[in-house]
């Protein structure tokens, strides 16, 4: 509306005040981390660190196989990336552009699938990951979270192919591609956006992930980010310079990919919201 | 296929005393397990303290976002950096931010306490958050606004993209003020949003769980335990499969039913999803 000033301003603050509060929580744990450890916690606390040092951060890197669990992160949220964008952009396709005998069925039951919390199912999923030889590995994990976020980028990809007009489509029919060449060369190279959006939903997905790894990884060297500093926090009570040393070299790659993809993220989101 | 088949077998789990050595045969005992739930203090408790979590949280949550998302709608400098602070704590880890804030809510020199006695001058004593039943709650549910303001925030704005500007003036030459114009404009044009968000955090309410698990572990005495929490207890610390099983259904269920009222109630137009 015509703003008045006045009014512009204090909206301004008021957001503001809002983002501090956000963000101090932030502040508090990266300043703590930067600090010497003390089992005394200073008060008021420290938004910026007082006595400047990188001990936490060598000791958390250095010690406790961080490196291993951080490797371990990685892998599994690149695999179950790449797993779940190349399987959801195909059965996206198929339901977007073919019929066949009860396709919506099929997609009813992929909906009902993004509305049951993954707990819920969470004994008979170790029941099954057991009986798969699937406990306790790596693998394992990256193929019950690509089962676990196919259904939510499968809906996003659909709503996106559908889009296509349909006369791209006929030209190259024309032309002579088939479905393959059709897959590949027109509904992918649109579909860049979305699949972007799926990409950096799955990946968080899979960094961020803690219940399922800790019902499944039993072998210290298997642990994921998640699952190594709750140990971490286990192990040191009262070494908070420690845990939050290495809870922020978790976060930092969250941080840089959820900016660098903001845009994307933002617009899967919405979609998946906004009628 | 991949919840379906799971979704089945848990129903099947739920119905035996099940036995986690492959050698032993499992014991088919009917509707026992839901009735050992219905009659478990513990499992009630759990549904309590979920109760009062959903209180705590889903209407501070959705008031916050809507409210942060109106202000935000409008231009104004930063506004992207704004979008990016508040986002921040959804796209952290349960672990991180759990962690963070059992730091936060510790009793001596605890930052929050700190905020409340020597800042506001709110009260002079230091409160044991954790270490009892309902202030452990009101910290968890801290914690739950907290990190989805920014989630509805950002649904609330996309949604607020899509309202007409041609109303908001209708409206003003009509002499409505900014409140009548959020009140008859806004959240007409935005209700089946509000729907959509408000059904997904009674489901998410319902569904706490890491949260619990690492600031209280459902302590003490069990007296901090959520339905999942316990859930899962029994079924990873004391292998009761198919009583955890019977416990989960009875919550999907009860989450089903809830989900469908709201449907019910608040939404003439069916227009969530896509």
């Amino acid at each position: 509306m015509r703003a008045n000033p006045a009014w512009a301003v204090v909206r301004f603050i008021v957001v503001a005040v809002g983002a501090v509060f956000m963000i101090a929580p932030f502040l508090i744990m990266i300043s703590t981390s930067l600090e010497p450890n003390t089992s005394i916690l200073p008060s008021p606390p420290h938004f910026f660190p007082q006595e400047f040092t990188l001990d936490n951060y060598v000791r958390a890197i250095t010690e406790n196989n961080f490196g291993g669990y951080f490797l371990n992160s990685l892998f599994v949220s690149v695999a179950t990336t790449v797993a779940t964008v190349a399987i959801s952009a195909m059965t996206a396709f198929a339901f977007a552009r073919f019929d066949f005998r009860f396709k919506n069925v099929v997609f009813s039951l992929l909906l009902a699938g993004l509305m049951i919390p993954g707990i819920v199912i969470i004994v008979p999923q170790f029941i099954l990951a057991k009986n798969l030889g699937m406990v306790d590995s790596l693998w394992g994990l990256v193929f019950f979270y690509t089962a676990g976020q196919i259904a939510f980028t499968t809906f996003l990809l659909r709503a996106f192919f559908e889009r296509v007009p349909h006369e791209l489509d006929e030209a190259m029919t024309v032309d002579g591609a088939g479905i393959v060449r059709k897959f590949v060369g027109l509904y992918v190279p649109l579909a860049r956006p979305a699949l972007a959006t799926a990409a950096v939903f799955s990946f968080l997905g899979g960094w961020d992930e803690y219940v399922w790894a800790l019902t499944v990884i039993t072998d210290p060297l298997k642990r994921t980010l998640p699952l190594g500093i709750a140990a971490f926090q286990g192990a040191h009570t009262t070494a908070w310079g420690l845990v939050f040393a290495a809870s922020v070299v978790a976060v930092l790659p969250v941080v840089i990919v959820y900016v660098a993809g903001q845009k994307h993220f933002i617009a899967g989101i919405a979609a998946g919201a906004v009628k | 296929m991949t919840t379906g088949y799971p979704l089945l077998r848990s129903l099947q789990i739920s119905f035996y005393n099940w036995s986690v050595v492959p050698t032993q045969v499992s014991k088919f005992i009917g509707l026992d397990n839901y009735i050992r739930a219905l009659g478990d203090e513990q499992f009630w408790t759990g549904m309590v303290n979920a109760a009062v979590y959903l209180v705590l949280t889903v209407p501070a949550t959705v008031v916050i976002g809507l409210f942060f998302a109106t202000l935000l709608h409008a231009r104004m400098p930063a506004r992207a950096l704004f979008r990016v602070l508040f986002y921040i704590p959804v796209v952290t880890s349960w672990v991180v931010v759990s962690l963070l804030f059992k730091y936060l809510f510790t009793t001596n020199d605890g930052a929050v306490n700190w905020f409340l006695t020597d800042f506001l001058h709110f009260t002079s004593e230091s409160i044991p958050w954790l270490e009892q039943r309902w202030t452990a709650l009101i910290a968890i549910s801290a914690l739950g606004v907290w990190k989805s303001v920014g989630w509805c925030l950002v649904v609330f704005l996309a949604a607020l993209s899509g309202v007409r500007e041609e109303l908001y003036e209708a409206a003003a030459l009509d002499g409505a003020n900014a409140w009548q114009r959020f009140l008859h404009v806004t959240v007409p044009g935005i209700r089946g949003t509000l729907l959509f968000v408000l059904v997904l955090q009674v489901i998410g309410a319902f569904n706490v769980f890491p949260s619990v698990l690492l600031m209280t572990n459902g302590g003490p005495a069990g007296s901090t335990e959520v339905p999942l929490t316990y859930m899962y207890k029994q079924a990873f610390s004391f292998l009761d499969f198919g009583y955890g099983s019977a416990m989960s259904f009875i919550l999907a269920i009860f989450i089903f039913v809830i989900s469908f009222l709201q449907f019910r109630f608040f939404g003439e137009k069916k227009e969530v999803g896509s």
